[in-house]
């Protein structure tokens, strides 16, 4: 019946030929978004000089990349009509164990990194297996994880934030120069993530039954899917990315901080919505995301070249939150 | 059925959401505009001084007074006043990221309290090799040195004050103390504690002890968090343990209303004398009504006032403020006790914050 229907990905651009090439453009949902960032851009570049600077812009990039790699498993996520809650708190558990291993333990760096990837990723799948073996929404589960990952974080770092000097558990914080400007490897790490997402979820068979499963559970195992399988990869992907989140947030601070990402989990659904994916699954694009992270990073920046206070970069984005979702709503009322 | 056909749902209508996020753009305007006006004050002269503010939280009634004092002295320097503030007590990126926008903004010098006093160190080396310099407010930085000066209370004399006065008002009475402290590690709750300790002759400790002393009067101890449900759960528990307590330090104001509710409520309240630290309105009012009988007062106006004035000067003339300076604490009571200095509860409410 609607098999042929749900498979196609209706995060990817129309199929049904639109009016023209220019309309088919506006109607992709990064779009508005796209714009709303270039015109962010022009307006602070006008109000301050420092703003538009080869310096500022890598910082910007710097500044949202923890929370723009968490929005990566964060839009595989949503895009299965699932959210993940405990991502920031994960993060933060993941870097007191590498942190606490290289640092405290003495562990070779690299093994550190494996054990805190396997430690975020095994949060992933325990978010995985509970959602599909028990059945249980994801919004609760996430909760129940985010207060464990807390609180783990908290017990086995005995409240310490742990200075880390190794060079390779701070090599992303590390620069080279392109064109005048340092840029640190870990801001053109998230941004190849981003890219390998953009691709697995376009131009993959998994990364299509994503959207699929989204959309309409049922219809996708109809066709076939293994949407167990299938969520449990979601979740534990997720899981592993959150990993290289934590790797890079110690690389930009050096330092294992249990108090990090705290809001990294709202945060990062901010990213997503902004980005005009859909809350309720099926619908959007991990670049979208990766726009909706740079809004906020420049603001937040803009905001305080200018000498506003930052407070109102939070203001500015609630508006843009609400603005975001309420889109969403209408176009789907539209076309129900 | 209908419901599920859903792949004829057209994606998001760009026009449409391009429009609204074009409406923002231009609040984002009218905003950026309204304020970049209001805190230039020499607007002429392109080469005003800009200082940076960096405080634990924007909610914190002692950082609001920090900020004012800072906006006052901007004011009367022809400075131009940066703020920023952790999300909530403990977000130590969300200072990084902070300093790193100030750095960028041009700000010559900034002001931080410290929120994870290890954590923030790296960042602050970074922004200090750029040539800016650094201050650290109220909380001193682990390892101090990391910034160029503190302009801080001297949290151990804030406690040997009130061990003094405890002292005085209890003389020769056997003594069966319940501390309210702050939370493991952190500086500011030991040196508050060990000076109390110190003052009150009942234990030997210096500004150097890292860890809490508790000599055997000390019956019970339990960390609030400085929080006031918190201070009041630990009261409770502490009571329970030792019924016949008769003094509470407490690290400050709320974790000493906390203390006093659970006594009140055990009926106790009479018998009790807590002595507390910080010195903000709500904690002085509770000394004019007899439920704190006496607080170690801080000013954070000052610190900031006196922040702001460094960076400007070392903008004027390079001279770049260093070591520590101390803020100056005050004994604030309703009840002065003989040979102890102290303030009246007039005093105290003419210098509050909050």
């Amino acid at each position: 019946m609607s098999s042929t229907q749900t498979v196609s990905p209706p995060g990817a651009p129309p199929t049904k030929t639109g009016p023209s090439l220019v309309g088919r453009v506006l109607t992709t949902p990064t779009v508005g978004p796209l714009i709303f960032l270039v015109l962010a851009i022009a307006f602070f570049s006008i109000k301050s000089s420092a703003f538009l600077t080869g310096g500022n812009l890598s910082l910007i990039v710097q500044q949202v990349m923890v929370v723009g790699t968490l929005a990566i498993g964060q839009t595989l996520i949503i895009l299965t009509a699932g959210i993940d809650l405990s991502n920031g708190a994960v993060m933060a558990l993941g870097q007191i164990v590498i942190a606490k291993l290289a640092v405290d333990s003495g562990l070779n760096p690299i093994l550190a990194i494996l054990l805190g990837l396997a430690a975020t990723t095994a949060f992933g799948l325990a978010n995985g297996s509970l959602v599909t073996g028990l059945r249980l929404p994801p919004f609760i589960v996430t909760l129940g994880t985010l207060n464990i990952a807390f609180a783990l974080t908290h017990i086995y770092s005995n409240d310490q934030s742990i200075t880390v000097s190794s060079s390779t558990l701070t090599f992303f914080g590390k620069t080279f120069p392109l064109g005048g400007t340092d840029v640190t490897y870990g801001s053109v790490f998230m941004i190849a993530l981003y890219v390998l997402a953009w691709y697995v979820l376009k131009y993959t068979a998994s990364g299509r039954h994503v959207y699929a499963v989204g959309n309409n559970p049922e219809a996708a195992r109809l066709t076939g899917i293994n949407t167990r399988k299938l969520l449990l990869t979601v979740y534990a992907t997720a899981g592993l990315i959150y990993g290289i989140a934590s790797l890079l947030s110690i690389a930009r601070t050096n330092v294992g901080d249990p108090n990090a990402g705290q809001t990294d989990n709202l945060d990062s659904i901010t990213a997503v919505v902004l980005g005009g994916t859909s809350l309720f699954g099926g619908r959007g694009s991990v670049i979208g995301t990766l726009i909706g992270a740079l809004i906020v990073g420049v603001i937040r920046s803009g905001l305080q070249i200018v000498g506003v206070e930052s407070i109102y970069q939070v203001l500015i984005t609630g508006i843009l939150v609400i603005l975001a979702v309420a889109l969403d709503q209408l176009s789907r009322r539209r076309t129900a | 059925m209908s419901q599920r056909i859903r792949s004829s749902r057209r994606a998001l209508p760009g026009w449409r959401c391009a429009a609204a996020f074009i409406a923002v753009a231009l609040l984002v305007a009218g905003c950026g505009g309204s304020s970049g006006g209001g805190t230039g004050t020499t607007s002429g002269g392109g080469k005003q001084v800009a200082v940076g503010l960096i405080t634990k939280t924007d909610t914190n009634p002692f950082f609001v007074k920090m900020k004012e004092g800072a906006q006052k002295a901007a004011k009367a320097n022809g400075a131009k006043l940066l703020t920023a503030a952790g999300k909530f007590d403990g977000d130590n990126a969300g200072q990084v990221t902070a300093l790193e926008n100030m750095v960028a903004a041009g700000a010559k010098g900034i002001l931080i309290t410290p929120s994870d006093t290890k954590a923030i160190v790296p960042s602050i080396a970074k922004a200090r090799a750029k040539g800016v310099l650094v201050i650290a407010l109220d909380t001193p930085t682990d390892p101090q040195s990391a910034v160029d000066a503190l302009f801080a209370t001297n949290n151990f004399k804030a406690g040997v004050l009130i061990g003094q006065y405890t002292k005085a008002v209890e003389a020769g009475k056997p003594l069966k103390i319940a501390t309210l402290d702050l939370a493991p590690g952190i500086s500011v709750g030991i040196l508050r504690h060990n000076g109390f300790i110190s003052g009150l002759g009942a234990g030997t400790a210096d500004e150097k002890t890292t860890s809490l002393v508790n000599p055997a009067s000390v019956v019970c101890s339990n960390d609030t968090q400085g929080d006031q449900a918190k201070g009041q759960t630990a009261m409770e528990n502490c009571l329970k343990k030792a019924p016949d307590i008769n003094v509470v330090y407490t690290i400050n104001e709320p974790a000493a209303l906390g203390a006093y509710t659970a006594l009140k409520a055990a009926g106790k309240d009479k018998d009790v004398l807590i002595v507390s630290v910080d010195g903000g309105c709500t904690g002085v009012k509770a000394v004019q009504d007899g439920k704190i009988a006496a607080t170690s007062q801080q000013y954070p106006l000052k610190m900031a006032s006196q922040g702001v004035d460094a960076v400007v000067k070392f903008a004027k003339d390079g001279t770049k403020a260093s070591g520590y300076t101390d803020t100056g604490v005050t004994l604030i009571t309703a009840k002065p006790a003989s040979g102890v200095d102290s303030k009246d509860v007039a005093f105290g409410l003419a210098n509050c914050w909050g």
